[in-house]
């Protein structure tokens, strides 16, 4: 069970960096779908032992709404404002990679010196959380288009969502439920802001919406 | 005596394999564009025709000029030299034989841009800036991975330091060697060797004004360089040294054989990368070298 959990947690986590990495909002979009249809999964082998019907619904609508239902409207959105990259960001590609591997690296030594339960200590598990946490930040300050803030603040959620799995035994997952509900309207309406912020600017620089505009 | 043997028996596969290489990439590539190519044998050809012509030597140029590619070409071969042969050992081995390797090729590059230089040509001084500024971020990567196989071998010469990683960290290794492969020996996604612009040149652009001999040289080298590290990465990955001899040997040249064909179809099916994307991509084959060294560092996590 927990080379699984490394396994998917390790992929995850190259995500956040194919995520880091690239310019093409497509393949952001779809890194953070990945990324939610793999820790989507994780309460299947979370819990592999005592599965039953609403364990099962929860993940398929987990891994249906983090891996079709959002990516499929930020890819509306996408091609509704009619951009395809993130040509000026704040902190450039080379230099929010190596600070998403040094965070990484970071979160998986610093896991010796925190007080986990013996169950948690010898996975990724934690540092995976804290990686992704720390990757949705970079992305939510280093880049300037709105679709790549969303995208950080996914990968964000991604994050308290695997370190919501921690208490798998002791929160309802109705709550993760409502999360994910709440998740959803966000993006919802984040792709109408988008819309919006399309229209009244002619571009979706975030830097421009500090102008006054008519 | 046997050593000297052994010594002259891989001197001579290392010299007579190496150039095939090359070929089976030009045949890869000539197939997937669905064209005949040239035969796999090309470059020995090459080196033959070049071998019996004569050298043209600007009147700027020192003898630098022919000296630098006959330093480049020995410092390689002396490296592919201290490199084991799975099953069969290094022939000679002796603790932080690994950097001299790494400086080996270090000097092999100095030379190579040094020759260049000598020319007085400002497209080949472009190249010779280019081909270092990129070999710094590629150089990072090959030091992190032989510091990978070093922490987990916990021995620092090579006839003992290529235990493969377990599992993931072999493959994201793999992937990490693979694209420095494909940045030292100036294959596609980093420089086009068959490009014919000098602006856009890296290596090529290098040796526009060598010829004959020296030329020969320096196409051997490079081919060398390209087995050199098509057998360290191999190694690196694949628990090789733990079968017998000839298995060991033939799984070795198929591993080669594969990853020959993996740059052919690499340099087939992708274009290459505009100059400001390369330290990106370098970027991202140092940090797939990376992270095994810290999964290697952290113990089994």
């Amino acid at each position: 069970m927990n080379d699984t959990l490394s396994l998917l947690i390790g992929l995850a986590m190259g995500l956040n960096l194919l995520a880091l990495g690239t310019s093409r909002l497509p393949v952001l979009i779809r890194a953070v779908a990945a990324q939610g249809v793999l820790l989507g999964l994780l309460p299947l082998v979370l819990e592999a032992h005592a599965l039953d019907w609403r364990l099962i619904l929860i993940t398929l609508a987990t891994v249906a709404g983090k891996g079709l239902l959002i990516p499929y409207m930020l890819i509306r959105a996408m091609r509704a404002a009619g951009i395809a990259r993130e040509l000026e960001p704040f902190i450039g590609y080379i230099p929010s990679l190596l600070l998403g591997a040094g965070g990484t690296i970071a979160a998986v030594a610093l896991i010796r010196y925190l007080p986990l339960l013996p169950e948690h200590a010898g996975t990724l598990h934690v540092p995976g959380a804290m990686a992704l946490i720390l990757t949705g930040f970079i992305l939510l300050i280093g880049r300037t288009k709105a679709i790549s803030q969303v995208c950080g603040y996914l990968i964000l959620e991604n994050g308290i969502y695997l370190a919501g799995l921690l208490l798998i035994r002791s929160t309802p997952i109705l709550v993760e439920f409502g999360i994910l509900l709440d998740v959803t309207v966000g993006i919802f309406v984040i792709g109408i802001i988008v819309d919006r912020i399309q229209r009244a600017f002619d571009s979706l620089d975030t830097r421009k919406l500090t102008a006054l505009h008519e | 005596m046997f050593i000297y043997i052994d010594i002259l028996l891989r001197l001579a596969l290392w010299l007579l394999l190496a150039p095939l290489l090359p070929g089976v990439i030009n045949k890869v590539k000539a197939w997937v564009g669905g064209r005949q190519g040239p035969p796999v044998l090309q470059l020995y050809y090459d080196l033959a025709r070049l071998w019996r012509k004569g050298v043209v030597v600007s009147t700027l140029a020192s003898p630098g000029f022919i000296i630098a590619p006959a330093i480049a070409w020995t410092a390689v071969v002396a490296a592919a030299l201290l490199l084991p042969l799975a099953g069969a050992g290094a022939a000679l081995s002796f603790d932080g034989d690994v950097l001299l390797l790494v400086y080996l090729l270090a000097l092999a590059r100095f030379c190579t841009a040094w020759g260049a230089m000598e020319t007085g040509s400002a497209f080949e001084g472009m190249g010779a800036a280019r081909e270092v500024s990129f070999a710094v971020l590629a150089e990072i990567g090959i030091i992190t991975a032989v510091l990978t196989l070093v922490v987990q071998s916990g021995s620092i010469a090579l006839s003992s330091m290529f235990e493969p990683l377990p599992g993931p960290g072999a493959a994201l290794l793999a992937v990490g060697l693979f694209i420095i492969l494909l940045a030292e020996n100036c294959r596609v996604p980093f420089d086009d060797p068959n490009t014919h612009l000098e602006l856009t040149m890296i290596h090529e652009v290098m040796v526009l004004d060598h010829s004959g001999p020296p030329l020969a040289m320096i196409l051997h080298g490079a081919a060398v360089k390209l087995m050199l590290f098509s057998v360290f990465l191999a190694q690196a990955v694949l628990p090789l040294s733990e079968l017998p001899l000839l298995i060991s040997l033939a799984a070795l040249a198929g591993s080669v054989l594969l990853i020959t064909v993996a740059v052919g179809l690499v340099e087939s099916l992708t274009a290459r990368l505009a100059f400001k994307r390369v330290p990106l991509l370098l970027t991202i084959g140092f940090l797939f070298c990376l992270f095994p060294l810290i999964l290697t560092w952290m113990g089994d996590l």
